[in-house]
């Protein structure tokens, strides 16, 4: 029975690809259906071809202007998170301090809390407060839950740093800033990067704080949320079949530009 | 020329003599500290007090509202809203199930069987992110659409018949039953499964697979004896993963669910930005938060693994 | 002018007085110590891991903050030096190259963070020494353990460092390269002329490479000299048991002849030159009496009367032996030491010494050395065995 045979040896192999395929399908779906021409609001049924859409990205009413408020949101919350976050983290591995515990269980319950909780036990203060809702509520918002997120990205590259390291700096004549520059630094940009871009696409990609503490700001998942009671352009579809495809791209061609290095020095 | 002769400097008396230790660098961690940690309990920390003072404060939106203790809105809002607690709670516990039964052979395939494809599955499986969630989702109103190839393709194997009879779904539809929410939910989360399940599967050493097979362990058994205990701590920070902010979502039980499918989180946001009932509202959000800290650190001390941070 | 050039040979002279270090957690790594390691030395630190020596050249290296004491290089404190100003470099354990700069950079790292501009032709010149001209612009992990090694001497030299340390640099060799590179260092070292303070586990590592050697152990110096002095003549167990092996055996003092001793063990009588013994020796008073095992001749008891005269000489029976190539190891159960080893060249083989033959043990009394018995008599065979 070698077909049985194979099938028990790739049992995990199958099953794992069609988790892959159940991943995978609604941006296929997305993707062809950034090329429909659909009859009335909603573009959930396929009608036929077009590439309309595709020509004319920003051709919906507010659509890019929100997607440009994201942005702006998204780096500068990426900006601060990684910021601060690798401070903490900095001071978490290196240094002994009073109130470890107090400062990790403030690091890790931001993210074991719903975000639904967060979002409405912030709106309550900006409430409180009198706080304008907006660009800057919805950017201290970002903020807030990407930091431990950097936090635990750094930390888990600056543990696994050789401390003598550092100490060989210290050696060969560099103080306390040149060690941090010209060594701790570059050794742990991995992580500070990994920490970076996690608080990007948690921050590009957030709809429920958001949405309790944008007032009248519109990010991009607003605007997408908003058009599922609307109407669904086909331009949302477009913006997400490109970023899929940027992505994909970028990671790719870093791939292989360091498969290429290292080929070349090997 | 004599001076030099003398040159060598006295050596410090022989009886030890204690030194105060360099003082500099003592404060260099609170400074790193210091601004992230008041981010957070600014703007993390005192929103809870805030909205745990709102619980109990009661008025109007017109006349203001005042700390009068009125525990009562807790009550109320319990008894009106357990419903949506307890789908809350089997939604997502039947998404998490599924995300980790979906999730393993994946996270296995990546670590042990994908060889040089490793990296592009990898990247497969994190590249949706970058098309927003909320696009993907409504991607799911097309695929579960009333008569469609997915939904005829279940109707015709009976499928439906059997969902149908479990309360799951409703006559032939898909869309707006549990099953489409939970299903939505269990897409969502799924990279959140896979990927700590693949951080603590990839560091396994592939020898103790041939260690347990040498000492006459079938493959099964070498998973179950072996493999699924060393990846627990992935299956125990993906279950937590998953399941908490499966059971704070509204989204998915918005986009594909009914008035009958609501769960907390609808109630919540209805409440806040909708009927601007804040005592309520803040009572319905504090009841989640308690009750998922303590799902949490119940599940936390019975797995064994406390070191998650 | 002998004043002028008696400074100049106290400028790399490191001196440590009254030296310690305990840990916040209480642990005292290392107790108070004196120790002067002269100019242009090789100096190694000998002892079992956690015996102190690390602690103690970090201290030198300001890497670690003494608890009590001070540091003098030549005629400067350094005690409180942190370690970028201190004239002293380090070769660290597992190298620390830094995996973002290259070959080139790692080596450049010292004298380009003291303002140096045009550093290509010192760091050339330097991995020419190294012999890794070649390898300049690769990374550390595309060099072989002993290239890295080189990177990491090459790195601390280029300084001119008054002192160069260097913690267990050839623990992570396989023993081929370990071998090399104690050659290499050793003429290196001879090269430069710079004060080495070597820290090791490796006994046979201090001693090829060490003028003088000092062995540590719990947190204490047990004894400072030249490898020989070391090897011929231990001034208490652990020493004895650390460096290579001994056959202790217990004693009485009998009597004093002249220059030497003599001692009651088991039956019969042995001597040993009072010179040689670091043991308070009142009559009846309690001696180790130890041999190395190679200083011993073995002899079947048949051919007892062949032995010449004045040698000590034991009797026992064969209870073991394994032909070893260039050696027979023997093991000897004799009524004063139950195991008593002995290693026979393998000259003329003498086919009666079977397992279970009767033997007589002997040896010059020039070869005995004589210790303190209110020590544990197996202190250090453990940590020895285990290096």
């Amino acid at each position: 029975m070698p077909f049985v045979n194979w099938l028990k040896r790739n049992l995990v192999v199958i099953a794992g690809l069609l988790t892959l395929g159940y991943l995978l399908l609604p941006n296929v779906v997305v993707t062809v259906f950034s090329f429909n021409k659909p009859k009335g609001r909603f573009n959930y049924e396929w009608q036929q071809f077009s590439t309309d859409a595709w020509k004319d990205p920003c051709g919906v009413a507010d659509m890019c202007g929100s997607l440009s408020i994201s942005l702006q949101i998204a780096a500068f919350a990426t900006i601060g998170a990684t910021i601060l976050g690798t401070m903490i983290a900095f001071a978490l591995v290196r240094y002994r301090f009073r109130a470890r515990g107090a400062v990790n269980s403030l690091i890790f319950l931001p993210m074991a809390m719903p975000e639904v909780v967060m979002a409405a036990s912030l709106l309550t203060l900006f409430l409180n407060m009198g706080a304008q809702l907006g660009f800057w509520t919805i950017l201290i918002a970002h903020i807030m839950f990407c930091l431990s997120f950097v936090v635990t990205a750094v930390k888990a590259r600056v543990m696994s740093m050789d401390p003598r390291l550092e100490q060989a700096a210290q050696d060969l004549y560099a103080g306390p800033f040149q060690t941090f520059v010209r060594v701790t630094l570059p050794i742990a940009a991995p992580g500070i990067a990994a920490g970076a871009l996690l608080a990007f696409a948690l921050s590009f990609d957030d709809f429920i704080i958001t949405n309790f503490n944008a007032g009248s700001t519109v990010t991009f998942p607003m605007f997408v949320w908003g058009s599922a009671q609307r109407g669904t352009p086909v331009q949302i579809n477009v913006i997400g079949t490109a970023m899929f495809l940027v992505a994909v791209l970028l990671v790719l061609t870093s791939m292989v530009i360091t498969n290429r290095r290292n080929k070349q020095k090997a | 020329m004599a001076t030099l002769t003398e040159a060598p400097p006295p050596l410090a008396p022989t009886a030890p003599e204690k030194k105060p230790p360099r003082k500099r660098g003592r404060l260099v961690p609170y400074w790193l500290l210091l601004p992230g940690m008041l981010w957070l309990v600014v703007f993390f920390a005192l929103p809870m007090v805030y909205q745990a003072s709102t619980s109990v404060q009661t008025g109007s939106l017109e006349e203001g509202y005042k700390v009068t203790w009125h525990f009562a809105t807790y009550w109320d809002a319990l008894s009106e809203y357990w419903p949506q607690y307890l789908r809350s709670i089997l939604y997502a516990g039947s998404a998490t199930i599924l995300c980790l039964v979906l999730g393993y052979p994946l996270a296995y395939l990546i670590a042990f069987r994908a060889g040089r494809w490793r990296n592009l599955i990898m990247i497969l499986v994190i590249a949706p992110f970058f098309t927003s969630f909320l696009i993907r989702t409504l991607a799911w109103k097309t695929i579960l659409a009333d008569g469609g190839p997915v939904v005829g393709a279940l109707n015709s194997l009976h499928v439906l018949d059997v969902t149908s009879w479990l309360g799951w779904t409703t006559g032939d539809r898909v869309l707006a039953t549990p099953l489409a929410v939970v299903c939505g939910l269990t897409y969502n989360f799924l990279p959140f499964m896979i990927l700590p399940l693949y951080t603590s599967l990839e560091r396994i050493d592939t020898r103790l697979h041939e260690a347990a097979g040498d000492l006459y362990a079938k493959p099964i058994t070498t998973f179950r004896k072996v493999t699924f205990p060393l990846s627990m701590p992935g299956v125990v920070s993906g279950t937590l993963l998953t399941f908490i902010p499966a059971a704070g979502d509204y989204v998915n039980a918005d986009l594909l669910g009914s008035t009958d499918t609501r769960m907390v989180g609808n109630v919540i946001q209805s409440q806040f930005l909708r009927i601007l009932d804040y005592p309520t509202a803040a009572a319905l959000s504090f009841i989640l938060m308690a009750a998922i800290l303590v799902m949490v650190t119940v599940y936390i001390r019975k797995s064994g693994t406390e070191d998650l941070v | 002018m002998t004043t002028v050039t008696n400074k100049n040979e106290t400028g790399g002279d490191v001196r440590l007085s009254g030296i310690s270090k305990t840990y916040d957690n209480g642990f005292t790594a290392v107790q108070p110590l004196d120790l002067t390691v002269p100019q242009g030395s090789f100096f190694a630190l000998l002892g079992a891991s956690g015996c102190g020596k690390t602690t103690t050249l970090r201290m030198i290296a300001g890497l670690e903050e003494p608890t009590t004491g001070t540091v003098f290089l030549g005629d400067q404190e350094v005690t409180n030096l942190p370690p970028y100003k201190r004239p002293v470099n380090t070769v660290f354990q597992s190298y620390a190259l830094f995996p973002h700069l290259d070959i080139f950079e790692n080596v450049a790292f010292g004298l380009r963070r003291r303002g140096i501009k045009s550093v290509k032709k010192q760091v050339e010149d330097m991995l020419e020494l190294v012999q890794l001209g070649e390898q300049a612009r690769k990374k550390p992990h595309q060099l072989s353990g002993g290239q890295q090694q080189r990177v990491a001497v090459a790195r601390a030299l280029i300084n001119h460092p008054k002192v160069l340390l260097l913690d267990e640099p050839l623990g992570a060799l396989d023993l081929k390269l370990r071998r090399q590179m104690q050659l290499e260092l050793k003429r290196i070292q001879t090269e430069v002329g710079i004060t080495f303070v070597h820290v090791t586990h490796d006994q046979e590592e201090a001693m090829t490479m060490a003028d003088t050697v000092a062995v540590m152990n719990a947190g204490r110096v047990e004894q400072l000299g030249s490898p020989t002095d070391l090897y011929e003549n231990p001034h208490t167990t652990f020493v004895a048991n650390f460096l290579g092996t001994s056959n202790l055996i217990e004693a009485e003092v009998d009597t004093k002849n002249g220059d030497d001793i003599v001692l009651k063990a088991g039956g019969g009588k042995l001597v040993l030159p009072e010179s040689r013994c670091s043991a308070p020796t009142t009559t009846g008073g309690k001696v180790l009496v130890g041999v190395r095992p190679e200083k011993i001749s073995l002899t079947h008891a048949d051919d007892a009367g062949e032995i010449p005269e004045g040698r000590n000489r034991i009797t026992g029976k064969i209870a073991n032996s394994s032909f070893i190539g260039v050696s027979t190891q023997y093991v000897i159960d004799s009524a004063v030491c139950p195991e008593f080893e002995v290693y026979v060249q393998n000259i003329e083989r003498d086919s009666r010494l079977v397992p279970g033959a009767d033997v007589v043990l002997h040896w010059s009394p020039a070869h005995t050395f004589g210790l303190d018995a209110a020590q544990d008599i197996d202190a250090g065979v453990e940590e020895g065995a285990a290096a």
